[in-house]
């Protein structure tokens, strides 16, 4: 099966101030349609950016340097504005990380909805008020008359976050982009919401990029799973088999390290600072290759 | 009023609030006294008898029932013209607070918005705008202009259109920054319709709270213009008018100054006090 995104060898630099950061070194992994792919690693191994530059929202000071990313057959990393546009929320969605300052705090819930329909599906304001009320439905939020007319401060984080899944689900992409999207939210909201996610996800058949340090969000929803580490893969394959038999030693020392919201009463052993160590000097050794070649 | 649910907390706020409540209810006041000003005027402002020549204000002595506030030089009833020039002054300042805001939000905007070459040229500008004292500037604009109420308010516009484009362009670019703003071009909203229907929505608190300040700064200004003679024609009764004019009387009747004076101070006073309450009350909200 053709994948529904094909990342390859994709590099990236930081550029700041004359000091160049290799951020991303040679991420390869591609995302089948209708499956849930993880993308797993600490904080700051370019998990995010990944997501940015397949959302086309990397920060100015990003640069990519090689490699390509492909979506749906075509490669989306220089895009040209107009097209990239027609993509973004139809093909191609993002639920973000942080719900309560994702949505724009001025302006009611109902509007930041009918937007993305109104914009892709040609819809007018009636057509799309009924389809927004009918994707709150969608979402579990009961008493949708009220909310479409509520301003996010009136809202719960875990009311937002759902909000903010319709949003991403309104055109049915064929690709989102969840960028942590249970982080920010309590413990017990953040297993509702995961529910949500897999069950809107797998109704619509859409494929997710699932960007998580949680190994208990992969064993659960994840259909495959790529490790990253400073910007390079590690291990890649079935999420079943990476979590039960991982193959790399820093996949094994991340499953002792993360808490998993499905075994609570798990001691933890932090990743091994040696271990650590050992992959950063590996990944600055691959940059002087690079550098050098 | 369903369809004002959702702000309801910042009204309550609000009406709560102590400085909003007395500059908001004393600026409605003047607004229906400006208003209304042919009906409310007991006497024709320009009308003179010089039988009451220096009549003083009801606290007096000597004074005429009728002319609750004495008459001036000529015999002009005070109240009725502190009445009519409160329609100059709420004019000017609407018509120019808004024609400043307006230009500095867009330049503020788009400087904010948009950085690199255009920040830099409209940064450049307010750089070099700011240098200028402000009232000598008024003067020779309103000099160069021509005299007149369209002089005036064009004179405050050019002048002060710098205070809003620095503040909307400071905001500008830290809304610009927030997650909402990003979530907006993934679901694939242009670069013009975000800065228009995201961004400027979020700026407009503040612009309201700039805006009333504004609109005191404009007050003082059109009184000195007229203090100076370059505002209205002398025929239209202005409180910078009065004030000037009644300068030269202040031995024999100390009230053609003061009370002018008084009307000035106690509007500016009221617009700032909204102004503030203003920022306390809308900031926390709009900012979470
Ligand atoms: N806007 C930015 N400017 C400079 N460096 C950045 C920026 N965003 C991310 N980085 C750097 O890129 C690396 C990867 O960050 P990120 O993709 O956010 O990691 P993750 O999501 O896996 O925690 C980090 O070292 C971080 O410091
Ligand atoms: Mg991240």
């Amino acid at each position: 099966m053709s994948a529904i995104l094909d990342i390859r060898d994709l590099h990236l630099d930081i550029v700041a101030s004359r000091r160049r950061n290799h951020i991303l070194r040679g991420v390869s992994l591609d995302v089948r349609p209708g499956e849930v792919h993880g993308l797993v690693g600490e904080s700051g191994a370019g998990k995010t950016m990944v997501g940015k530059v397949v959302l086309g929202i990397a920060p100015p000071t990003a640069q990519v340097t090689g490699g390509s990313v492909r979506f749906d057959g075509g490669e989306i990393t220089h895009m040209p504005d107009r097209a990239r546009r027609s993509l973004m929320g139809a093909g191609l969605a993002l639920i973000p990380q942080d719900p309560m300052t994702s949505l724009n705090p001025a302006r009611r819930i109902g509007d930041q909805i009918t937007d993305v329909l109104r914009l892709h599906l040609g819809m007018g304001a009636g057509e799309a008020g009924e389809r927004a009320l009918a994707l709150l439905r969608d979402v579990h939020i009961r008493n949708a008359g009220r909310v479409v007319r509520q301003y996010p401060h009136e809202l719960s984080g875990g009311m937002r976050q759902r909000v903010l899944i319709a949003i991403a689900f309104a055109c049915r992409p064929k690709l989102i982009v969840a960028d942590e999207p249970t982080t920010a939210l309590d413990v017990t909201v953040q297993r509702q919401v995961l529910r949500l996610i897999k069950e809107m996800q797998e109704n619509a058949g859409t494929a997710i990029l699932f960007v998580t340090h949680d190994l208990g969000v992969v064993a659960k929803i994840c259909d495959r799973v790529t490790v990253l580490q400073a910007g390079r893969v590690l291990e890649h394959g079935p999420a079943r088999r990476v979590i039960e038999e991982p193959e790399h030693p820093y996949t094994r020392a991340l499953m002792k390290a993360t808490p998993r919201y499905d075994r609570p009463g798990d001691l933890l052993e932090p990743v091994p600072p040696a271990l650590v160590d050992e992959l950063n000097a590996a990944a600055a050794a691959y940059d002087r290759e690079r550098a050098g070649a | 009023m369903a369809e004002l649910a959702a702000p309801l907390p910042t009204w309550r706020r609000m009406a709560a609030n102590g400085r909003v409540l007395w500059g908001g209810g004393f600026l409605l006041f003047l607004a229906l006294v400006a208003l209304f000003a042919p009906l409310l005027a007991p006497h024709d402002p320009l009308e003179q008898d010089l039988m009451l020549q220096y009549v003083p204000p009801f606290w007096a002595e000597k004074a005429e029932p009728g002319f609750v506030f004495g008459a001036d030089n000529l015999g002009r009833d005070i109240l009725s013209r502190l009445i009519h020039g409160s329609r100059i002054a709420l004019t000017v300042a609407i018509v120019a607070a808004f024609a400043a805001g307006l230009l500095g939000t867009v330049l503020g905007l788009l400087a904010g918005y948009l950085g690199g070459w255009v920040d830099a040229v409209i940064s450049r500008l307010v750089d070099i705008w700011m240098a200028f004292p402000a009232v000598l500037l008024a003067i020779v604009l309103v000099a160069v202009l021509g005299t007149g109420l369209h002089s005036v308010i064009i004179a405050i516009a050019v002048i002060d259109w710098t205070r809003f484009c620095r503040v909307v362009r400071a905001e500008t670019m830290a809304q610009k920054e927030q997650d909402y703003v990003a979530s907006a071009v993934t679901i694939g909203l242009s670069r013009f319709r975000i800065l228009v229907r995201e961004v400027l929505p979020n700026v407009v608190p503040l612009l309201l709270v700039l805006l009333t300040l504004e609109m005191g700064i404009a007050v003082i200004v059109e009184t000195i213009l007229s203090y100076v003679g370059l505002s209205i024609a002398s025929d239209i009764p202005t409180w910078g008018g009065m004030i000037s004019a009644g300068r030269q009387y202040v031995h024999q009747a100390p009230w053609l100054l003061v009370l002018p004076i008084v009307c000035v101070v106690l509007t500016v006073l009221a617009l700032n006090a909204l102004g503030d309450g203003l920022k306390d009350t809308l900031d926390p909200v709009m900012r979470k």
